[in-house]
């Protein structure tokens, strides 16, 4: 039998960390617990967060948003700020799981598991999110793209757990996008998956643009080439196939059961049209958000059954 | 360490281990076989119960995990107004054939209408999009539930 352990806070949590310094640390447990079923895993013991109030709850914090790492999804997709400020984060969310995986399941999890598929990755890279990664004997940051190194291999130190994630808030005028491909629209592993931020000016040219995939490569993959080339110009479908020729020769998506490196290619390369789609048309208020009277959690995911 | 929490309204002790899964104890330790595993990994929905309201996925959650919470289960639900509705709707409609999917569907149902007593059509299926289903093609159950929001608000009306 492998203890279980429910600290009641952050510093009944440190305790438990002392006696069982190898405890495998969880929240949701909706990954874990897959890992446990088929013996992936074999902790020594388990420490569950999600008792601790600490550790739950999205904070304004004026110039950012401070979202604690041990919120379930479900809680997240009732913040009004957060629907306000990060449309795409609040859209991949939509898109995980289901509705009780999104009962259960954390935001930190999803960061934590790293797998190359995560949902909420994507959108947090384009948001420039930082981690707040704690331990008994301090606090450190790091941006969410440094703390990812590989397929399920991240940046924590022996004793420290990820206690919240501080999201700036994007300057304004920000347009945000995010579409997740699957095998169906609920309950799937992302075949592709992008998230966009657009500034554009007056004339609708792009001013600033961030893009970042998941699922098709070993963690979140970013192209700098394509953000400059779009950088200046409108988002016509021309330029728009351009950049997504160049996508197609920068990620690198492995095949697996659910797709082949060549159709994740081509994918990539044509989520790049979607932006097409939205901003070509600056008097329709798109935010890569269903907006046909439905609200969070609610929203159904962009394609429609 | 003996695990204190309230199943179906009323309160339990349970002794097993801590790492013990949730679908377990409540099938094989207190006997409440209403909920089923179909897949013990989260994607099918049928090991739904109500954890303090909310419906979650009893595969994927430890005994532990149980202590000071409030478990409802379909064994437990027709003596809630909105569960009894969504089940007589479900028998109503053709909402049920082998059955297996149908503790889980009422559950997340019952959630729904609980939060959402409007529910449209692509409110109902969000709903109900961690139960799957092999048999009914789902039409049915979503006019069970559509059917039920309909009268759970002409019963609150009276």
């Amino acid at each position: 039998m492998t203890a279980v352990l429910l600290p009641q806070n952050l510093s009944e949590l440190w305790q438990m960390v002392s006696v069982f310094p190898d405890a495998t640390v969880y929240a949701g447990g909706t990954d874990l617990l897959v890992k446990l079923k088929i013996g992936q895993l074999s902790p020594q013991a388990l420490i569950c967060l999600e008792r601790i109030p600490e550790l739950k709850g999205v904070v304004d914090g004026g110039d950012h948003v401070t979202i604690h790492a041990a919120t379930p999804f479900s809680q997240l997709l009732t913040d009004s700020l957060l629907i306000r400020e990060f449309p795409a984060l609040c859209q991949a969310m939509t898109t995980l799981g289901s509705p009780l995986i999104r009962n259960m399941g954390t935001i930190g999890g999803n960061i934590c598991t790293a797998s190359p598929a995560g949902d909420t990755i994507p959108p947090l890279t384009v948001l420039n999110a930082e981690l707040e990664l704690v331990s008994a004997n301090g606090i450190r940051h790091l941006p969410i793209n440094r703390f990812i190194t590989g397929p399920g291999q991240i940046g924590l130190y022996p004793g420290e757990i990820l206690s919240a994630i501080h999201v700036p808030k994007p300057k304004p005028g920000s347009i945000q996008f995010f579409e997740k491909v699957g095998q169906r629209n609920a309950l799937t592993c992302s075949i592709v998956s992008m998230a966009a931020i657009v500034w554009l000016s007056d004339t609708n040219r792009v001013d600033a643009v961030s893009l970042a995939w998941g699922s098709v490569g070993p963690t979140i993959m970013t192209c700098p080439g394509v953000e400059n080339m779009l950088t200046g110009h409108r988002l016509t479908s021309d330029i728009l196939k351009k950049a997504g020729n160049m996508v197609i020769r920068t990620v690198l998506p492995i095949t697996d059961i659910r797709a082949s490196a060549d159709y994740r290619r081509k994918v990539a390369g044509n989520l790049m049209l979607r932006l097409c789609d939205r901003y070509s048309f600056p008097d329709k208020d798109f935010r890569g958000w269903p907006r046909e009277g439905l609200s969070p959690p609610c929203c159904l995911p962009k394609i429609i059954i | 360490m003996p695990i204190n929490f309230k199943i179906n309204g009323k309160p339990h002790v349970l002794s097993c281990p801590a790492d013990r899964r949730v679908i377990d104890v409540i099938r094989e330790d207190l006997g409440l076989t209403g909920t089923k595993e179909g897949c013990g990994a989260g994607e099918c929905g049928a090991c739904t119960i109500l954890v303090d309201g909310a419906p979650k996925l009893s595969c994927l959650m430890l005994a532990a995990q149980l202590e000071a919470s409030e478990i409802v289960t379909i064994e437990g639900i027709a003596t809630d107004s909105t569960g009894h509705l969504v089940q007589d709707a479900f028998v109503q409609h053709g909402a049920i054939q082998c059955g297996f999917c149908t503790p889980g569907m009422v559950l997340s149902a019952v959630s729904l209408l609980k939060r959402n007593t409007m529910p449209n059509r692509n409110d109902i299926k969000t709903a109900i999009s961690g139960n799957l289903c092999r048999c009914t093609g789902y039409v049915n159950i979503i006019d069970a539930v559509e059917a039920a929001a309909r009268n759970q608000s002409m019963d609150s009306d009276r």
